[in-house]
């Protein structure tokens, strides 16, 4: 952005430099946005990134790619699973290694699981950033019960490092099923709760209806995916659109709204969260028995030469892995592309001329995960 | 002027709706916790810290110091060294080190282990004041366990 400097200079030009972050706690992380303000209105932003970056790619090259699986979770840790997904998906592309049919659906599940999670971390920090303090808590209160079902599982609450390539490191128990049913139960109880605290609330509506608006048009030019994409109007989600994994063996909706402002992509985040506990729903109903594991995956994991790409639909948008081999076990290049930074480069155009106190609200709507902006 | 007094009452009505869901969760049982003070049960597949397993029919751990772990480590936290000894099968372990503050908690150690004689501790209370109270010395850590 130009910061013409004769413009802040001028006395007529009452324009002012203002850093909102490295930490500020609406950036949620240590994302810097340089504002040109006139008043309260911001007229130029600029996002200044790079404070949380650890060169993931770069380490990617320099070991054997089975070991990046922890590397991955540590992208986005709300979504690390389906980051986990993303990758052991990568890997058993590129070797042709089967997955049992068991470990495709604990993978739904749990990343289901996770999704619920992220969307729920996210409903109660927004409205953090809005000023309501009282949702987060009852957000918080969900949340740990799919904490305690995944930790009990995977063995820890937020990086989960639990897909392997040929399935996942420990199988579910009947003690999972039934809590994982009991939280079906009453997360479905509370969201007409969440309607009645939040969504009607008058005070969350002046402030979300008609901020942030996107279009499609905008969206495709930024690479936006995601809920905001969704909430543009346009139904784009990898589950439904380029089915991965067994995706295409549940019944489920992908909810879209039209206008394309903070509200949509609040409305769209609040419906997916239905519809991924259906997900889970069904494939519990249709879990089959079986091995966790494939039979045969061998220690070294050698990658034959040649280029392999797999996305996945991460909570904030599309996730993908392109990974580049020579052959060997360690890869050549491995690009991520995470949904966060493209989202995040909208900001600049979104924004301009916005009230500060609405780029708050339209920065909360993008759900950005700073490290996997950075990673 | 008809919206305005529309608004006015939808919005109170909103605020009144908000309050009185609040209003119930005050009555609601206490979901939190007084940390340090109480403590929640951590389920025991919890993985901690790796150590080595007390095997009760020899009193000690396992370890044959074949470095499988080291190898496998995606951040290169574990050392292990051994040496011959007389009267016993194989390498004595007599370095086993892990360093916590590089450690991801991936578990690919505990899983390559030919010998099971790794496992996840269960201790989650793991602050440190500096950089050498991550370095743990897991044979010291065995032996002294009952």
């Amino acid at each position: 952005m130009a910061m013409d400097v004769e413009i802040l200079d001028d006395p007529k030009h009452h324009r002012y430099v203002l850093n909102m972050g490295p930490q500020h706690p609406s950036t949620h992380g240590v994302l810097r946005v340089l504002l040109e303000l006139e008043g309260e209105y911001a007229m130029e932003l600029l996002p200044v990134l790079g404070y949380g970056h650890r060169c993931h790619e770069k380490i990617a090259e320099h070991k054997p790619a089975k070991s990046f699986m922890p590397n991955t979770a540590r992208m986005d840790y709300l979504g690390a699973l389906i980051y986990n997904h993303g990758f052991a998906q990568l890997l058993e592309r590129a070797t042709g290694i089967e997955v049992p049919e068991r470990a495709e659906y604990i993978r739904v599940i749990t990343s289901e699981l996770n999704r619920i999670q992220s969307h729920l971390l996210w409903y109660g920090a927004y409205l953090l950033d809005l000023g309501a303090f009282t949702p987060i808590m009852y957000a918080f209160d969900d949340r740990e019960h799919i904490l305690d079902i995944l930790e009990d599982v995977t063995g820890s609450r937020l990086t989960y490092c639990y897909f392997r390539v040929g399935g996942v490191s420990k199988d579910i128990d009947d003690k999972f099923v039934t809590s994982t049913r009991a939280f079906i139960d009453r997360l479905r109880s509370r969201f007409p709760m969440y309607e009645g605290l939040v969504n009607g609330n008058v005070i969350l509506q002046k402030r979300l209806i008609d901020v942030g608006e996107l279009d499609p048009k905008i969206c495709s030019r930024y690479g936006i995916t995601g809920p905001l994409l969704r909430g543009a109007g346009v139904g784009y989600d990898l589950r439904k659109s380029e089915p991965y994994s067994i995706y295409d063996r549940f019944d489920f909706e992908v909810p879209t709204e039209t206008k394309g402002d903070c509200m949509a992509s609040f409305l769209v985040r609040f419906r997916e969260m239905e519809q991924s506990l259906r997900i889970i729903e069904q494939a519990l109903d249709s879990l089959p028995e079986g091995p966790v594991m494939a039979a045969k995956v061998p220690k070294k994991l050698k990658i034959p030469a040649g280029d392999y790409n797999s996305s996945v639909e991460a909570p904030r948008g599309e996730l993908s892995y392109y990974l580049v081999s020579d052959g060997t076990d360690v890869p050549y290049r491995l690009k991520v592309r995470t949904p966060s930074y493209s989202n995040l480069s909208v900001i600049p155009e979104m924004c301009q001329g916005m009230l500060l106190s609405d780029v708050v609200s339209a920065m909360g709507a993008l759900d950005l995960v700073i490290p996997e902006i950075d990673r | 002027m008809k919206s305005y007094f529309s608004e006015l009452f939808t919005g109170g009505w909103s605020l009144i709706v908000g309050l009185k869901i609040t209003l119930k969760a005050l009555f609601t049982p206490i979901v939190t916790v007084q940390y340090p003070r109480e403590k929640s049960v951590i389920t025991p597949n919890y993985r901690g810290h790796i150590d080595l397993v007390k095997f009760e029919d020899t009193g000690t751990h396992k370890c044959i110091t074949c470095g499988s772990c080291m190898r496998d480590c995606p951040s290169d936290c574990i050392v292990v060294d051994g040496e011959k000894r007389e009267g016993v099968k194989g390498k004595f372990c007599t370095v086993f080190t892990l360093d916590f503050a590089k450690c991801s908690l991936c578990g690919a150690c505990v899983e390559v282990c030919p010998t099971k004689t790794l496992d996840y501790s269960d201790e989650y209370e793991l602050a440190g004041f500096a950089r050498g109270d991550f370095q743990y010395d897991l044979l010291k850590r065995v032996e002294e366990r009952e």
